[in-house]
């Protein structure tokens, strides 16, 4: 079997499994039981968080007791690419996550000038695990511990990377691992959310192109930090950066963007962003507007 | 006025029952005025008790809170035996305390006065929501709504068993 069969296979038991979970429990499952945006909104990764950054939050609105899930899609326009991407994730009794997202980067007549073509598309899948090891984001407001979790993003660029791979790039992977330790501190009484997240990747360009390069193989530590301001129940705006390595010599800039994340109500969130992916394959400040939509149960 | 009229909202007033949420309603032998109790520091100053319009404005969002906990579909079966007056006025003691008025509170611990109700993570959360559509009713700003949840917040630990 391939590998998307056997992840096709184990989602179908999960499935099961869970359906049976809910046939049998007393008190609703999925039970909206979070309070507004405290599951984060959908980042590009398909990971709870913010824009571009991956937080401690377990998402959906499912409390302690309960589950919660949704489906996302987002698309950001840049000066020379488009970046779209869609997936769906669970969380699970606020402690797991489970997320699937598929990235397609759009070269446009990028393409052209790299010579592989207009429009030419290289995608990824990404598959997230994510587990809230200790604190409480809502209810630790009186200690300094944020909500900590550990988590893993498992990318897979498409087959189509290697055939560009002969490329002068010099990439090394079209596949490749990312764990994270992220810690995510709600602080009420200023209205105010930080998130620190630190994640050992070899990905190039978040891994839509490749892992590892001629200049470097190895796992390194890159950061990601947000704030977020609530305005009201429904509205956080805030800033994120994130870093990059530079495995292939193309010169990799930090990412950082400033956005508003609104929920309408806990079915329906959208996120608008300007988001500044800095140089990318030698094309330079790709900046532009990032919208996303969040829709779960 | 009769005696009756005065014995009814005293008998009323001491009548014991179940009741979930931040403050405790039935008088019992371990009930002092001991701050403590209240389940959290108060907030400096008295910028917040203002921002909540002052006792009058606890006591319209009190009013305003009973009736959505009774009759949210989530939590009302919580409060079918409860005394809903003595929950109003320590409800009212705890959040003029908590945001730096000049009330004490007379009920019990927070941990003590839910014990044994079996209260879940999602009835807390529930009750918060009710809080903040009665603050919003009353015009309290949301950062000053945010600085009086974050002295209820940790009470979740206290209040429903892990």
């Amino acid at each position: 079997m391939t590998h998307r069969s056997y992840l096709a296979l184990g989602g179908a038991i999960f499935c099961a499994a869970l359906a049976a979970s809910v046939a049998a429990r007393a008190a609703p499952l999925l039970d909206q039981g979070k309070l507004l945006l405290t599951g984060g909104v959908t980042n590009a990764e398909g990971a709870s968080g913010g824009g571009i950054a991956t937080w401690a939050t377990i998402t959906g609105y499912g409390d302690n007791d309960g589950i919660g899930g949704n489906v996302h899609a987002t698309y950001a326009g840049l000066r020379d690419y488009s970046l779209t991407d869609y997936g769906a994730a669970v969380g699970l009794y606020n402690r797991l996550e489970l997320s699937y997202a598929r990235q397609d980067f759009d070269t446009r007549s990028v393409g052209g000038k790299l010579g592989l073509g207009n429009g030419y598309v290289f995608s990824q899948d990404v598959y997230g695990a994510k587990l809230r090891v200790i604190g409480d984001l809502v209810y630790d407001q009186d200690s300094l511990l944020p909500q900590i979790a550990v988590g893993l993003q498992h990318k897979e660029e498409s087959d189509k990377l290697n055939a560009i791979r002969s490329h002068a790039f010099g990439i090394r992977s079209a596949s490749g691992t990312d764990y994270y330790v992220a810690a995510t501190k709600l602080f009420l009484d200023q209205s105010l959310l930080l998130n620190a997240t630190v994640r050992y990747t070899k990905a190039n360009q978040n891994g839509l192109l490749g892992f590892g390069g001629p200049k470097s193989n190895d796992y390194k530590p890159q950061f990601e930090g947000s704030v977020g301001y609530l305005v009201t129940k429904k509205l956080v705006i805030g800033a994120e950066y994130r870093t990059k390595a530079d495995n292939v010599g193309l010169k990799e800039n930090d990412w950082y963007d400033v956005y508003a994340a609104y929920a309408l109500n806990k079915h329906l969130s959208v996120t608008l962003a300007y988001a500044n992916l800095g140089d990318i394959a030698t094309f330079k400040n790709q900046d532009g507007l990032y919208l996303s939509l969040q829709a779960g149960f | 006025m009769k005696l009756s009229h005065l014995v009814a909202p005293l008998l009323a007033a001491s009548l014991v029952g179940a009741v979930p949420t931040f403050a405790q309603t039935a008088p019992a032998a371990g009930d002092t005025a001991a701050a403590s109790n209240a389940g959290a520091a108060p907030l400096p100053g008295d910028a917040v008790y203002k921002a909540f319009h002052g006792e009058e404005g606890i006591q319209r969002i009190m009013d305003d809170f009973i009736v959505r906990i009774t009759t949210d579909p989530r939590i009302k079966d919580r409060f079918a035996n409860a005394n809903l007056v003595r929950l109003k006025l320590l409800l009212v003691q705890q959040v003029s305390y908590l945001t730096g008025g000049p009330q004490t509170y007379s009920g019990r611990d927070m941990k003590t006065a839910h014990e044994g109700m079996g209260l879940k993570n999602g009835d807390f959360n529930a009750l918060a929501e009710d809080l903040q559509l009665s603050m919003d009713k009353e015009g309290v700003p949301f950062r000053a709504q945010n600085k009086l949840l974050a002295r209820l917040a940790p009470m979740e630990h206290q209040i429903v068993p892990r």
